[in-house]
């Protein structure tokens, strides 16, 4: 190269690389530096879901054994059919799944309509009903969980999952909201256009937006359908009865007058939290869309 | 125009808005033209139609209980008999008389005024090294996220084994050094602290939250610092940290509501006792304990708008505070 016969290039040129070198060493060992702290994060982060999982598979002997037993052996494989046997899981199971469903179901359909109102048609008041959607999610449940609970029971709905379900066909502020701003992010002229060409919004929403935002559906309903799923406080209020219990009520019964069986209580509690990891796993760049889409874009 | 419609003229105005396109031009050609309904008209009732659910669920689930709350907090009422007026018998005993009360305000702000900032801090800080590009940043997110996925009830309870003094799984590194450890959630002066603790495993969302913002930091801003040569420490100071205000004002707004509302994981580990020395008694299990155990409902409803009124003033102050600290990448207005 020409560089070569020019002393001054070569001087350059080794500057160069040494600034390189400890660029890359640099890069190095603030990599080596970031998961040094990231692992034992990470190790904090899942020590509950794998104290969980180990404790399933032990024996009694080993729950409070020291050291602590972190891979039990032998495997108690049989703590999994028992906890199932233990309380009356399947029946919990498809409780749960029943009222998860349909108020998902419920708060899709509501939920889009809403916002495809508040999104999609210029109408006067729109503005107002936006801002008090949004107000309700500052409103403490506390407030509301009273009266609602008497007027449930006026109705007779009390011990039953009605109060779980219905409240959710008639939509829910925060997928209203979030629903909204992705319906606001397809080009208005697409609704012009089908409104020129005749179609009334109910075909607009059903054909042309409904379709386009198959992301942020797959979101509300990911998100409705976990938090049914994990809903504590619901069914604490409103089911009495064994018979209607959800699996977040039933777990207590391993909860025995001579303490707890909790090997079977953590399989249980492993059964019922990987349809949520799996789902996660499944459906991550949703989630990660999801929740950016409720916090940021406000 | 529409406005001079009768009612059962704007009834079919709706149902034609609802038919098959065909039915309304058939209809429309038939009977009432539907050009006279102006385009203004039109879009209002079918933004009310669409809306319709909602509106009938804000009045139902939202607006009607929100006041009737308002009414039994000045009442006595078990919920089943008629409630009788007391006036604000209810506030005044509430802070007055009621030490429990006193015990589950005091426990709340702690828990809120202790754990939101650090939930902060961390999240901030461990979405931070997972900007970095460095391998395996969808596995650390995913493992941070897990702690979110377990349902409250199993958490609570796994926690309360890992938890348990002098054998639980947190004891052993305590045994190694033969110190039997902290009494964690058994006595009142760690009891708190150790919730603080655990809130601290379930700030998966926000990780993702400050990770999308991380990520909407324009790298030319980052550049443009180099050529300056700014060095790491100015560079989080003054780009990264005021890109990311919005979201740590949206995570404060929703986190102070949520410390405030804080039920689920100390009522499933105590069975809403309070236990030890009503050091985990919360302001929402000590409501839903009037309500619902004491058929207190006049009193609970008193408390209820305390906490809806105090998360108002909160949220109002933040929001106001917001100018002053929050920056819009969009400039100012």
């Amino acid at each position: 190269m020409v560089a070569d016969s020019q002393p001054a290039n070569t001087q350059f040129a080794q500057d160069h690389a040494r600034r390189v070198m400890a660029k890359r060493i640099r890069g190095i060992f603030r990599s080596i530096l970031i998961h040094a702290s990231l692992i034992p994060a990470a190790f904090v982060f899942t020590l509950p879901f794998l104290w969980m999982l180990s404790t399933s598979l032990k024996p009694d002997v080993q729950f409070y054994a020291y050291p602590p037993v972190v891979i039990p052996s032998p495997f108690q494989w049989s703590n999994y059919p028992d906890a199932v046997k233990f309380i009356t899981f399947f029946l919990y199971l498809r409780n749960t799944l029943t009222i998860a469903v349909l108020a998902t179901i419920g708060v899709l359909i509501s939920s889009s309509l809403v916002a495809y109102s508040l999104a999609r048609i210029p109408w006067r008041g729109r503005n107002f009903l936006f801002i008090l959607t949004v107000a309700t999610l500052m409103l403490p449940f506390q407030v509301t969980m009273i009266p609602l609970f008497l007027v449930f029971k006026n109705l007779g709905w009390v011990n039953s999952w009605l109060p779980l379900i219905v409240p959710h066909w008639f939509g829910g502020a925060l997928y209203i909201f979030l629903l909204r701003q992705f319906f606001m992010t397809i080009p208005m002229e697409l609704s012009e256009a089908a409104r020129i060409d005749g179609a009334n919004e109910l075909k607009i929403y059903y054909s042309i937006i409904l379709p386009l935002s198959k992301p942020a559906l797959a979101t509300v309903a990911i998100f409705e359908f976990i938090a049914r799923w994990r809903d504590y406080i619901g069914p604490l209020i409103y089911l009495s009865d064994q018979e209607q219990y959800t699996l977040s009520l039933g777990i207590y019964e391993y909860q025995t007058q001579y303490g707890a069986e909790w090997g079977l209580l953590m399989a249980a509690s492993v059964l019922i939290t990987l349809p949520i990891i799996m789902l996660f796993f499944f459906l991550q760049k949703t989630f990660v869309q999801g929740i950016a889409l409720t916090g940021i874009k406000g | 125009m529409g406005r001079y419609l009768t009612s059962t003229n704007r009834i079919r105005a709706i149902q034609l808005e609802i038919l098959s396109p065909a039915m309304a031009t058939a209809t429309a050609t038939a009977n009432l033209p539907r050009r006279r309904l102006s385009q203004g008209t039109r879009h209002t009732i079918n933004g009310l139609l669409f809306a319709s659910p909602w509106i009938f669920g804000l009045l139902v689930f939202w607006i009607y209980p929100t006041l009737a709350s308002a009414y039994y907090s000045f009442t006595k009422y078990n919920g089943v008999r008629n409630p009788t007026f007391t006036g604000l018998a209810n506030y005044i005993e509430l802070f007055t008389k009621d030490e429990e009360f006193l015990a589950a305000v005091y426990n709340t702000v702690y828990f809120a005024v202790v754990s939101i900032p650090l939930a902060i801090i961390f999240a901030f800080g461990l979405a931070m090294m997972l900007n970095a590009k460095i391998r395996g940043q969808v596995v650390y997110r995913t493992i941070y996220f897990l702690p979110t996925l377990v349902p409250e009830v199993a958490l609570a309870l796994v926690w309360i084994f890992i938890f348990t003094p002098h054998n639980g799984l947190i004891a052993a590194p305590f045994r190694a050094f033969g110190s039997r450890g902290p009494c964690w959630l058994t006595c009142a002066e760690w009891a708190r602290p150790t919730l603080v603790l655990l809130a601290l495993w379930i700030i998966g969302q926000q990780i993702i939250l400050y990770l999308a913002g991380l990520q909407d930091v324009p790298q030319d801003l980052y550049d443009a610092a180099d050529v300056d040569g700014a060095n790491f420490l100015s560079k989080f100071r003054n780009v990264t940290v005021p890109i990311l205000t919005p979201v740590v004002f949206f995570h404060l707004i929703t986190s102070v509501i949520g410390a405030l509302n804080f039920f689920a994981i100390p009522y499933i580990m105590t069975g809403g006792t309070g236990f030890p020395a009503n050091s985990t008694l919360f302001y929402s299990i000590y409501l839903y304990k009037n309500a619902f155990h004491y058929l207190e409902m006049g009193y609970a409803s008193a408390m209820a708008w305390l906490l809806f009124m105090f998360t108002l003033v909160v949220t109002l102050v933040i929001f106001r505070s917001a100018r002053l600290w929050v920056f819009y990448a969009g400039g100012e207005d």
